[in-house]
């Protein structure tokens, strides 16, 4: 494990239920990791596996009716954000922990200049006049590597594309220059060209800043390109955790090995192509009614009695390489 | 943008000219003119007599004829003369105004400033105590008619202080002009800040879902930003249409308050004309009314504009 000091974020057994009229279920559960100063960890898994909620737990921002954050701790930068008050936290927020949105389209206001928005980001947190947050919006702007920065801190949300919408978001986000940024699915909704900018300007500016990165994704490839460690969530828990390279070099839990079966692969020239696109049978359960054992044991090929009966730990197979998986041995066989 | 102005200034006026024979037509469809009213509340009648006011006033003339004299009339600016004072109808009209306007304007007033930070109150706290007790203050807004309120409220005041608000035709001070409007502006806005409120509510619902007001938050904005700088600054645009359609309403409930608290403003004089078939009275105010209306609803469009930048108006 890395040195204490190094850490700009420690979670420990943070756990977020919500309460619905179908019963209560839990998002997160018992979800423990870290991201060390400049480090990237992304958190990958299926809709509806708790990532974002995850990710709105760290900024506490959970809807709350129905939503609560019930234990745990949240330490950035030695913090423990779980026990601050809702102004302390408002202190932070956006300050020392920002985060970027899946919907560049949404996420900005329609009826606020861009420019304003990220002035209002700096001067909630940093307390200079008015003129000098403009110039240092106007310089965030370039910093994102959009064109007529000062032209563009003028214009309104609409009169931007979804790509420059994206960049503002990140402008904004950094602008205080927090310790850790939480990007969920940062371009999940973007065309397939403009995401690989926008995930090379995240990464260009994480390295520039030393900032933390929590990339919240489903698409390994984006995994593979971008992060150092994966974390794979299924049904609000952890199952596996592991370098990027130990994670595609052998996958120890059968989700995380579903998943990766899941890429689509581009036939090489010459080669059939495959027929079907492989997938993991059957959905996500309903967070409400959760199996007493291992939440993934109904759509695993490889289960067995004791899947059913006992959640399984999360086992250390060295280097950090965590899995929570009865058969992870077998797994690593089948590879 | 000068061509959209223009064209709507066209559309203004088409609307005007249809306002305006609508309601000339509809006063002679009314059985009965200034002239029977007053024969038959004298008791006697002698045919000739009868035709002969009648040929004085020009009410014997064809319809068409009478419009284009009336329409004629008011280009020129002459409004004509009312049948029952004989004064110009200018006169009776023009001092009559400021007092109507005075009570639409409070009741303006406090249907805004009461309806929508009541309305953003109710949103921000959806289901609680205070957002359940907010909406039934509000439905009973939108059940009462003003009229009845009005009298509740007059009756209540002899009830509990033995007298009842007069009106002050001349407020020495400040105070005293707001105390004689007051009390039957809030009776006339009640039901305006009842449907301001639900209206801001339900915006402001929606709006709060939505996910710039969640990057606000993760920004570390205060919940009163928040709520009134990033919600109600995009949630206020459906609030606007409907003070404005209710500041077009507000003359009907004006009349019966007018009437209920003794109040001399135009809209208690406008019924009093259509009852004596005052033709040149009933026509200028309506035409006066459907001005303030059409140009209500046009400084509404422009609103628009100001509030969202997503709207622009071109050609």
């Amino acid at each position: 494990m890395a040195d204490k000091s190094d850490l700009v974020l420690d979670v420990k057994n943070l756990k977020t239920v919500f309460f619905t009229n179908s019963g209560l279920f839990k998002a997160v559960d018992d979800l423990s990791f870290s991201v060390k100063r400049g480090e990237t960890l992304a958190i990958v898994g299926e809709s509806g596996c708790g990532k974002s909620v995850t990710a709105l737990s760290l900024m506490r921002l959970v809807p709350d009716p129905p939503g609560r954050i019930v234990g745990g701790s949240v330490s950035l930068e030695g913090t423990d954000l779980l026990a601050l008050d809702e102004a302390q936290m408002r202190a932070v927020r956006g300050n020392r922990i920002s985060m970027i949105f899946q919907e560049p389209m949404t996420s900005l206001n329609p009826v606020m200049r861009i420019g304003d928005q990220i002035v209002e980001a700096v001067r909630l947190h940093r307390n200079i006049p008015a003129k000098e947050a403009r110039d240092i919006a106007v310089e965030m702007l370039r910093l994102v590597r959009i064109p007529e920065p000062a032209r563009r801190a003028r214009e309104y949300p609409h009169q931007l594309s979804g790509g420059m919408r994206q960049r503002a978001m990140i402008a904004m986000a950094l602008a205080c220059r927090p310790a850790l940024l939480i990007a969920d699915e940062p371009t999940t909704a973007l065309d397939v060209t403009i995401q690989a900018q926008i995930l090379a300007l995240i990464l260009d500016l994480q390295k520039e800043l030393g900032t933390g990165l929590v990339l919240i994704t489903h698409d390994l490839g984006v995994v593979a390109q971008t992060a150092q460690r994966v974390i794979v969530m299924y049904a609000g828990r952890k199952v596996e955790e592991a370098s990027v390279e130990a994670l595609f070099a052998s996958p120890k839990h059968p989700y995380t090995r579903g998943l990766m079966a899941s890429i689509p692969a581009v036939p090489a020239s010459g080669v059939p192509a495959q027929a079907r696109l492989n997938e993991i049978p059957g959905t996500v359960p309903s967070l409400v009614r959760l199996p007493k054992g291992c939440a993934f044991a109904p759509r695993c090929k490889l289960a067995i009695k004791r899947c059913e009966a006992e959640y399984p730990p999360l086992a250390d197979w060295g280097g950090g390489h965590l899995a929570a998986c009865w058969r992870a041995e077998e797994v690593a066989e089948v590879a | 943008m000068f061509a959209y102005l223009v064209r709507r200034l066209f559309l203004m006026l088409v609307t005007l000219f249809g306002i305006s024979v609508v309601i000339f037509f509809l006063l002679r469809i009314v059985p009965g003119n200034i002239v029977d009213i007053l024969f038959a509340a004298a008791g006697y009648v002698d045919p000739a007599d009868k035709a002969d006011l009648e040929k004085q006033l020009g009410i014997d003339q064809p319809l068409v004829a009478q419009y284009l004299h009336w329409i004629g009339g008011l280009l020129r600016g002459d409004f004509g003369y009312s049948y029952v004072s004989e004064k110009p109808a200018l006169q009776e009209i023009l001092p009559r105004i400021p007092i109507t306007a005075r009570l639409a304007g409070l009741a303006l007033l406090f249907s805004a400033s009461i309806g929508i930070p009541l309305g953003v109150i109710s949103a921000v706290k959806q289901g609680t105590k205070l957002d359940y007790a907010l909406r039934v203050v509000s439905l009973s807004g939108l059940s009462l008619p003003s009229f009845w309120l009005g009298l509740l409220i007059l009756t209540a005041s002899v009830a509990m202080f033995g007298q009842m608000p007069i009106f002050n035709p001349n407020p020495q001070t400040w105070l005293e002009a707001f105390a004689t409007y007051a009390v039957p502006a809030a009776a006339v806005g009640f039901r305006s800040a009842a449907l301001t409120m639900r209206i801001t509510r339900s915006s402001m619902l929606e709006v709060l879902r939505q996910d710039y007001i969640r990057t606000a938050r993760a920004k570390g904005a205060s919940d009163a930003a928040v709520n009134y700088h990033h919600a109600l600054k995009n949630a206020i645009l459906p609030v606007i249409t409907v003070i404005g359609i209710e500041a077009a309403f507000l003359i009907g409930g004006l009349i019966v308050t007018e009437t209920v608290f003794n109040i001399p403003g135009v809209a208690r004089f406008l019924v009093e004309a259509i009852r004596w078939r005052d033709y040149p009275i009933v026509q200028n105010l309506v035409m006066f009314i459907a001005v303030v209306v059409v140009f209500a609803n046009f400084t509404v469009d422009m609103l628009y504009a100001v509030f969202d930048p997503r709207i622009r108006y071109t050609d």
